[in-house]
């Protein structure tokens, strides 16, 4: 299926424009206690090989149980990501040599992997289009120990508390065009992943991270040379990985170069990509099928009852937000990019102004835990408190301008918005008596700025703020809006 | 002594439970016999003389309060395949150096949990890739017995050797050996014992240092048809922490065997009738034949057409499955390391060091067999034909109860004889790999002797997962052909050691 | 199947295993005479025979997803011919 170069992403080199082809493998490490074919523990971080079974450290006579939860972890993602689930599945050896490989080959999915074709919808917010993701396959393989090669001139160390930690390989059609493409890609999945609860996707701790395939062609011209950018692990490394190396193609080409097929790393520091030494010849990994281990049959009836109890997914979560809510697409894809503040919004939202309250999620509050540095989950704000306050502004208890205050005193004291408004003296003031008596005081002391409204109406700007500065900020605006000019006898606008 | 190594395990359990011997004395007897005996046999090459006789304290005790355990102080050797916990395991391979496993194997776990005493660990071919036991690091085993008139030294078979040659010297009461491609039978026809393999999944394969997955099956060496139903009942369960275990609960093998077999329909299969074999084994095959008749049973000819396309077969997915399971030698978390000028240079270093020629053999062949461009050809192609062999045997089982074939092709042939073609040894499992490929039970029982003296054997092949009737048919060969006869322990009155052809791991090196 | 000395080391690079020119001329010729006699499985017609996947029938056992092992770092690498703080050591790899 062609996908239609747009302009945009296309980069140009001195010979013309260039298309970028993208495609990624994710690896997404399962949400699970205990390893795929191990009792060890998944956690992150303990001491050297503390959370390494016989098993895991390959002695002899070991053997692989699988572990229930991750497979259905990866049937779970696999619905989530609109595919096909396999019923019949095999694991593989995956032969190489490795000193983080302890038992020399990896147990990996090779013919028959556990899920097969779907499709991953991402928007591009800022660019304002959308694209969709061919997913050719995801399938569960084991996580390889760590190699440490900093600690000493003349060895390396090897822990493997990581080895043999449940991964799952999503490999995407090369779909993408561009590296905000396939940022937003990366990012997708990983709200998908954690909607799921099949994956974290702390890219720092690496329980998400991508091997990033780029090519790049003369639009129309048949698919360039791959070169693979391995174990990127962040979004904005996978943006700037992709910059470099494309450039770096083209330069070859543009020069009458040819790309050599290679496997590069990326390195942050110098924000370039270099060729990996070792792997030596194409690797011939001799896959074939584990023979301590056996055929993975799954049951319809057991996919359909894990379908069953899936969570509400982003993209059905954010046509219910457009459809129920009464938002703006782009202000539901903000709130449904991550499940926990989906719900969050959908505490506040319930029977109140949906759209107040989005502007107040996605706004104030939104800024508030960035500012301070906080997750959803750990919100010196709670929903319900959030809720009482927009209740307050829609009753006029409060302007929207108090309220801002009042947050930033929640923030701080943790107190309820009502005792804070009591307490404090911010009700707003709608008394229209109390209103235009201030009102005629500012316009009794002010003739000049009186006469300047005849040839610039717009000072009443300065007269509103005026009377909101002498009621100290608490008079209802439209109010004061409407009273002055009436007294002024000013038409409306 | 001599009296007391000379007893069955049946016999031997039933003096204990009878307090008419103790376990001290028992395991004390064996101890003193393995002395005597292992300087020419190579049977043992760990001995373990202190932790049995530990462990005869603790069967004593228990035997003394009346609560002995099925198997409480008998006397066991243990192939070195097996992981023993703090004792060395090396499948007597180079590369495992000094491996003292912190884990038990299940199989032995389940015979120590059965009151058993280990005697200590047996020679074997270098992680069991081997017809005669002569690959191993720790030197060949002899088999006790002799031809005629004759002290040239004979292999006892392989892999298992170490424990045929055991359990023939009278230095175990009985041992536990594994069988990939014949490696129980083959050794227990060459030493006159009985040597019986399980359905695959029968017999928990964690902790069994792995050649073939696929085909791998720990079984029991004995002297006698009761014994191996004693042993198997105790070694086979099932293990949730090897997915290949099977899920069944396990008979009682011996009280099967008092269940006669007349009306039993045993099939001859006429592909095992080879060109060039030799009469002798072909009589064997007719008198056993005659035995079942005689037994009540009904003789039926069938076909297995596959039959000889196992071996090649074999000699492709065992391989193959190796290549990858000692992928793990390495040198990094265990056994022997060479030191490299960088981490390739290790591995290369020290898997060419540890590893044998044989071993170095398969590997390579392994390797290629699964390599891109051959993986269809080879790989896929025989595992095609193993579902054919299954089949085979699947439409057979339809016809018959069990099968009788000879066991071996020849009677035990001498040490070094058979150094030069490898396909000229692989050839020794001719008649047993077939069982392996298709996951079934054999058992080989001794059944005659060769011109020269020597033990032949003939071998029962069932359904899966009924070894009752494999055990019930084994019987009837015994029935008939006499219990088992021990060699003449010519150890005991020789004053210098019998010339073995020792190989070393440094002369292998050199050797292609 | 005629295997030549270049492909012997080629197979014994990615085996990890160390040949020398004598033992790579030797095996040159073992190997070949080994694969030419498993050439006969070439008569046997499996065209719509499956590979076996399984040999005995049965499923796939799955176990609880429950921590049941490790914490036993000292013990994994007791018998490891060079360790430090229990990390495992290699000679230096580059990547």
């Amino acid at each position: 299926m062609m996908i239609e170069p747009r302009q945009e992403n296309l980069v140009d080199g001195a010979t013309g424009p260039w298309e970028i082809i993208l495609g990624l493998e994710v690896h997404a490490q399962v949400t699970s206690q205990s390893k795929l074919f191990s009792g060890a523990s998944t956690e992150f971080g303990g001491e050297p090989n503390a959370h390494v079974s016989l098993v895991d450290a390959a002695m002899p006579g070991m053997l692989p149980v699988i572990n229930a939860e991750c497979v259905a972890q990866a049937v779970r993602t696999g619905l989530g990501l609109n595919a096909e689930i396999n019923l019949y599945s095999v694991f593989d050896r995956k032969n190489y040599f490795y000193p983080d490989l302890p038992q020399g080959y990896q147990i990996s999915q090779y013919k028959y992997p556990i899920v097969g074709e779907g499709v991953v919808t991402v928007d591009l917010m800022k660019e304002g289009y959308s694209i969709e993701v061919g997913i050719e396959r995801l399938h569960l393989e084991q996580d390889a120990g760590k190699s440490l090669h900093d600690q000493h001139p003349d060895y390396s160390f090897v822990d493997l508390n990581r080895s043999g930690v449940a991964l799952m390989e999503i490999v995407s059609r090369p779909d993408m065009r561009s590296a905000e493409e396939a940022k937003a890609y990366v990012t997708k999945l990983r709200t998908i992943l954690r909607y799921l609860g099949t994956c974290d996707g702390n890219m720092e701790q690496g329980s998400l991270r991508a091997d990033v395939n780029v090519s790049v062609r003369k639009p129309g011209a048949p698919l360039g040379t791959r070169c693979e950018i391995k174990n990127v692990n962040s979004i904005r490394f996978i943006g700037q990985a992709i910059d470099y190396e494309a450039r770096r193609q083209i330069g070859i080409l543009e020069d009458g170069g040819k790309i050599d097929q290679e496997t590069r790393l990326f390195d942050p520091k110098s924000g370039q990509t270099r060729s990996m030494r070792s792997k030596e010849e194409a690797h011939d990994y001799r896959y074939f099928p584990d023979p301590d281990l056996l055929p993975l049959e799954l049951a319809q009836k057991d996919v359909d009852a894990l379908a069953k109890a899936l969570p509400e997914l982003p993209d059905v979560k954010k046509t219910r937000f457009v459809e129920a809510f009464g938002l703006s697409v782009y202000d539901a894809g903000v709130l449904v990019s991550d499940r926990a503040s989906a719900d969050f919004y959908e505490k506040v939202a319930k029977g109140r102004d949906a759209k107040l309250a989005a502007n107040w999620v996605t706004g104030e509050f939104f800024g508030a835990l960035n500012r301070l540095g906080k997750d959803i989950e750990d919100s010196p704000v709670s929903a319900d408190a959030l809720g009482e306050l927009i209740d307050l502004i829609s009753k006029d208890v409060i302007s929207g301008r108090i309220a801002k205050d009042v947050f930033e005193i929640m923030l701080e004291t943790g107190e309820a918005p009502g005792k804070i408004v009591e307490e404090r003296g911010l009700k707003q003031v709608t008394d229209t008596g109390a209103i235009e008596a201030v009102v005629d005081e500012i316009i009794a002391a002010n003739p000049k700025q009186v006469e300047q409204l005849k040839t610039k109406p717009k000072t009443i700007g300065w007269f509103v703020g005026q009377v909101m500065k002498s009621t100290g900020g608490k008079a209802n605006p439209a109010a004061v809006n409407e009273i002055l000019r009436k007294k002024l006898e000013i038409g409306e606008e | 002594m001599s009296e007391l190594t000379g007893l069955t395990l049946a016999e031997a359990r039933d003096r204990l439970k009878k307090k008419e011997i103790t376990a001290h004395e028992l395991t004390e007897a064996h101890i003193t016999a393995l002395e005597a005996a292992n300087t020419a046999l190579n049977a043992y090459i760990v001995p373990t003389p202190d932790k049995a006789l530990d462990m005869a304290k603790a069967s004593d005790e228990r035997l003394g309060k009346g609560k002995g355990l099925p198997l409480d102080g008998l006397p066991l050797g243990i192939k070195d395949l097996y992981c023993t916990e703090g004792v060395r395991s090396t499948a007597c391979s180079g590369i495992l150096g000094d491996f003292q496993p912190v884990y038990e194997s299940t199989v032995t776990q389940n015979l120590w949990a059965a009151g058993a005493v280990m005697l200590g660990k047996t020679n074997m071919d270098e992680f069991a890739m081997g017809s005669s036991n002569e690959t191993s690091a720790y030197g060949s085993c002899v088999n006790p017995w002799r031809a005629a008139g004759s002290d040239k030294p004979l292999v006892p078979g392989g892999s298992s050797g170490g424990s045929a040659s055991a359990v023939a010297a009278r230095i175990a009461l009985a041992a536990t050996a594994s069988d990939t491609g014949g490696s129980i039978r083959q050794p227990a026809a060459f030493t006159g014992t009985v040597g019986l393999k399980p359905t695959y999944g029968r017999c928990s394969r964690r902790g069994m240092i792995a050649f073939a997955s696929s085909l791998d099956q720990a079984g029991p060496i004995t002297r006698t048809v009761q014994d191996a139903a004693i042993m198997l009942r105790h070694m086979a369960s099932y293990d949730p922490k090897d997915s290949t275990s099977a899920n069944r609960k396990v008979p009682d093998y011996e009280k099967a065997l008092s269940e006669k077999v007349k009306g039993l329909k045993i099939g001859v299969p006429k592909e095992y009738r080879i060109d060039g074999m030799s009469a002798e084994i072909d009589e064997l095959w007719e008198r056993g034949i005659g035995w079942y008749k005689d037994a009540g049973a009904e003789i039926i000819e069938i076909s297995l057409p596959h039959t000889k396309y196992a071996l090649p077969a074999y000699y492709i997915v065992a391989p193959a499955e190796a290549s990858s399971n000692l992928a793990r030698y390495d040198g990094v978390r265990y056994g022997a390391r060479v030191n490299g000028k960088d981490i390739i240079d290790m591995y290369e270093e020290t898997r060419s060091h540890g590893f044998g020629a044989e071993v170095k053999r398969r590997l390579l062949i392994g390797t290629y067999v699964l390599s891109a461009g051959y993986y269809d050809a080879y790989y896929i192609k025989a595992q095609k034909v193993r579902t054919l062999i299954q089949r085979d045997f699947n439409e057979a089982f339809g016809k018959v109860d069990a099968i009788l074939t000879p066991a071996t092709p020849s009677a035990a042939f001498g040490v070094g004889e058979k150094g030069g073609d490898p396909i000229e040894m692989y050839l020794n499992d001719i008649f047993t790999v077939t069982v392996n490929m298709a996951g079934l039970p054999g058992i080989s029982v001794p059944a005659g002797r060769s011109g020269d003296g020597l033990p032949l054997g003939l071998q029962i092949i069932g359904k899966a997962f009924d070894e009752e009737t494999v055990l019930k048919a084994g019987q009837v060969i015994e029935d008939a052909a006499g219990r088992y006869e021990a060699p003449e322990a010519w150890w005991l009155s020789e004053t210098a050691p019998a010339k073995k052809a020792k190989v070393t791991s440094k002369t292998k090196a050199k050797t292609s | 199947m005629k295997v030549d000395e270049a492909t012997v080391r080629h197979v014994a690079r990615l085996a990890r295993i160390k040949v020398t020119p004598e033992q790579a001329k030797a095996l040159e010729g073992e190997l070949s005479a080994i694969l030419d006699w498993v050439e006969q499985l070439g008569e046997v017609d499996t065209a719509n025979v499956e590979p076996m996947t399984r040999v005995e029938e049965m499923a796939l056992p799955k176990r609880e997803d429950k921590v049941t092992e490790g914490s036993i770092a000292g013990q994994i690498v007791k018998n490891a011919p060079l360790t430090e703080d229990n990390f495992f050591l290699v000679p230096k790899v580059v990547e």
